[in-house]
């Protein structure tokens, strides 16, 4: 730590920026774009790091990742203990390192960020489990004592997987269901490559695998095999299904050819590698003129991906303002970087078509109203006044909600109103022995925040099956 | 990875083949589908499950090549195996005892048609069915058919065997001597759209199983939906059945063309490849 106390008053060395791939390679491919630290930066970012007594980033980590420790052994240069250091509580360290919102958990606790730049805790995390992924790992795993119990995951998104890892790292058997053809769950489908590049998001999975841990694939549990069947087969189980139903606007000229939900849009890109048909046989319309409704991170994922398809213009349209959109600043900020236009306060009100091909959209433009109780400013109409964008695509982003394949033959499994499975404190549904968490109980949100479920699920399981 | 036990030709091209599937098999009830990838860079298509075994742990599919997923599967062979596969998907028919059940099967629609018809039949349903195709050879299951149905009705649009004609003038013939209280249509879009304005005419309750197209099949992605009755539904998880009568069946062709330029140019440049 550079610290020059002349006037009493510290100061620090500024925080590590990478590099990124340049504005004409971004929006032409669909590589990832920060370039991650060099070694040397690294070292130089950790050696910002306080080493607080009493550190307050881990208290900002769903998973408590040992921060202050990864990042010691990131100043001495031990790379790949460091990540190891990490494996010890987050099996996805070069996902977290991408994807997660570290401005509102370990960086917004960390202490250094009262008086300078907080430690850039993300892209250190990024690092050390690249390098080690590049480098190799030099520990062989030790299989951990075997436990004689048998649980099923459920859904192999961000709280199954780790679900599953923590349990396997216990020693349980561990068996993943998962509906679509490659595991990952949103990691896959949803979050494009440019963002998490899916040879990482399946380099920390075969890690996952290498734990023990069994992934069948092509299964939907509530379709081609029921709950009641895994409920008998196993001891315990975990629900982690994520909320993977598209939230449809239910206005006019929705079903017109041209008009997608960010589901389907993301799904035939990422997951189905559509952008690069016809060497992958799944197709998608390159449209000339896109614009994208919403304002979160699934919108701005399908605006970026959508500019990657070659699109002339693409608009981001959100019916508030920016300061209220829910997307991380870093994705808003790289958006703007590669040309998206934004259009605030307006809200779709139709969908125009020509031979059942959409034209255009009509909005209705919006103003913020004067806060309410809770200080919310909520966007009302402004009468009488809309606004037409000319469009060939459309996607629709605003939102899911649970998925009732699950749950609707099974209505032993207790769900709240809007068809979210209900759990108790340590996570438990109201079935004995089966537990949830993730999207599929709390609604939509981060990946993290699933991850973290997740492993608090598995700490449940296994103090329930010990006490079986 | 599931085998191909058994693979037929059954009409120019038209192909039956006989999967290795048991867990799909222990479950499958007619009415419901699958989906299926054929390689590593494949797409997901949808293709209903005609037949199976719980016993020998078997499922049958038939399929008509189309486009380069339906040629890369019929160039399988016995042995070869399909990289993936999900089912069954959908829901169920609702078998009931409804008296007198007609079929109204167009082209490839007898593959779903054929488990329909033999449980309606099973539950004491009277089965009624017509069969049409373009020519003579491109008549699937008619054996099968016969066998399951009370009457069977064959047309072709050549004349080549049965009433020369669609299915719709199969259904005229039925008409003038029976009481149908419910018909299930199924073929190709443009055939059930046509063929239930002529049950409506007649006011018998008819259901057809559509095929939009599919990308997951669980929900997720609502590439499948269908306008029915003004509103919207997820074909794979809230169909395949719906009313004929209340399909907005011109969103539905519509819809199904959407991606007609790419189908070509993948189905065409495979050929090129072979």
């Amino acid at each position: 730590m550079n610290q020059s106390s002349s006037k009493g008053r510290k100061k620090f060395n500024p925080r590590q920026k990478d590099k990124s791939i340049s504005i004409n390679e971004r929006i032409s491919t669909f590589k990832e774009v920060p370039l991650g630290f060099t070694p040397e930066q690294a070292i130089l970012e950790a050696e910002r790091c306080l080493q607080c007594s009493r550190p307050r980033c881990v208290d900002g980590c769903p998973v408590m990742v040992p921060i202050k420790d990864f990042i010691s052994l990131v100043k001495e240069g031990k790379f790949i203990e460091a990540s190891l250091k990490i494996k010890e509580k987050n099996a996805l360290p070069a996902v977290c390192g991408r994807v997660c919102p570290q401005e509102d958990q370990c960086e917004k606790a960390c202490v250094l960020g009262k008086v300078a730049e907080p430690v850039a805790i993300g892209k250190l995390e990024r690092f050390v489990a690249d390098y080690e992924a590049v480098q190799g790992t030099k520990e062989e795993i030790k299989p951990p004592e075997r436990l004689p119990y048998k649980v099923a995951v459920i859904g192999s998104g961000p709280a199954g997987l780790t679900c599953a890892a923590e349990l396997a790292k216990s020693g349980v058997e561990v068996y993943i269901y998962e509906a679509l053809h490659e595991p990952g769950g949103v990691l896959t489908y949803g979050i494009p490559e440019f963002r998490l590049p899916k040879n990482i998001v399946k380099r920390e999975i075969d890690y996952i695998i290498s734990l023990g841990v069994k992934i069948l694939t092509n299964q939907a549990v509530g379709a081609n095999i029921s709950l009641n069947e895994i409920i008998r087969n196993y001891d315990a189980v975990f629900i982690g299904v994520g909320a993977g139903l598209p939230r449809m606007l239910n206005i006019e000229g929705e079903n017109l050819n041209g008009v997608y939900t960010a589901n389907e849009y993301l799904t035939r890109i990422n997951l189905m590698k559509a952008y690069l048909f016809p060497e992958y046989d799944t197709p998608i319309k390159r449209g000339s003129e896109i614009v994208v409704i919403g304002g979160g991170n699934v919108a701005l994922d399908a605006a970026r991906t959508a500019l990657r398809t070659g699109a002339k213009k693409v608009t981001l349209a959100y019916r508030r303002t920016e300061s209220e959109m829910p997307a991380r600043k870093e994705e808003i900020e790289h958006a703007k970087e590669e040309g998206i236009v934004f259009e605030f306060l307006v809200s779709p009100i139709r969908f125009i078509g020509k031979n059942n091909t959409l034209r255009a959209v009509e909005f209705q433009v919006m103003e913020l109203s004067e806060p309410d109780e809770s200080g919310r400013r909520k966007p009302v109409p402004v009468i009488g006044k809309t606004k037409l964008i000319n469009a060939d695509i459309a996607i629709t982003a605003i939102g899911t909600v649970a998925n009732p394949l699950i749950t609707k033959n099974f209505k032993k499994l207790k769900t709240n109103s809007r068809g979210y499975i209900e759990v108790d404190d340590n996570m438990m549904t109201s079935l004995k022995g089966v537990f949830a968490g993730g999207d599929i109980v709390t609604g939509a949100a981060t990946v993290i925040l699933a991850m973290g479920a997740g492993k608090k699920a598995a700490q449940s399981i296994l103090a329930y099956l010990k006490n079986k | 990875m599931f085998e191909i036990l058994r693979k037929k030709q059954i009409s120019p091209e038209g192909f039956l083949i006989r999967i290795k599937a048991p867990q799909v098999a222990q479950t499958a009830r007619p009415g419901q589908f699958l989906i299926l990838r054929v390689s590593e860079t494949g797409e997901r298509i949808p293709l209903t499950i005609v037949n199976w075994s719980r016993s020998r742990g078997y499922i049958d599919i038939a399929f008509q090549v189309v486009g380069k997923t339906t040629y890369l599967l019929s160039k399988l062979k016995e042995g070869d195996a399909i990289i993936d596969l999900i089912g069954p998907l959908g829901n169920p028919s609702k078998i009931e005892r409804y008296g007198t059940v007609a079929f109204l099967a167009g082209g490839f629609g007898a593959a779903a048609v054929l488990p329909i018809a033999r449980a309606m039949r099973k539950k004491g349903n009277r089965v009624l069915t017509v069969l049409g195709a373009r020519s003579k050879n491109y008549l699937i299951f008619e054996k099968e058919l016969k066998k399951t149905s009370d009457v069977l009705i064959i047309t072709t649009d050549d004349g080549s065997k049965g009433i020369r004609g669609f299915v719709k003038d199969g259904l005229s013939e039925i008409l003038n001597s029976e009481k149908i209280d419910i018909a299930y249509c199924i073929g190709p879009a443009v055939m059930m759209k046509f063929t239930s304005e002529e049950t409506r005419k007649h006011s018998i309750p008819t259901i057809v199983s559509l095929n939009p197209i599919m990308v997951d099949g669980t929900g997720m992605c609502g590439s499948c939906r269908v306008e029915v009755g003004g509103k919207t539904y997820f074909a794979c998880v809230d169909g395949p059945e719906f009313d004929a009568h209340l399909v907005n069946w011109d969103l539905l062709l519509s819809r199904l063309n959407y991606y007609k330029d790419e189908e070509k140019l993948a189905y065409e440049s495979i050929l090129k490849q072979r």
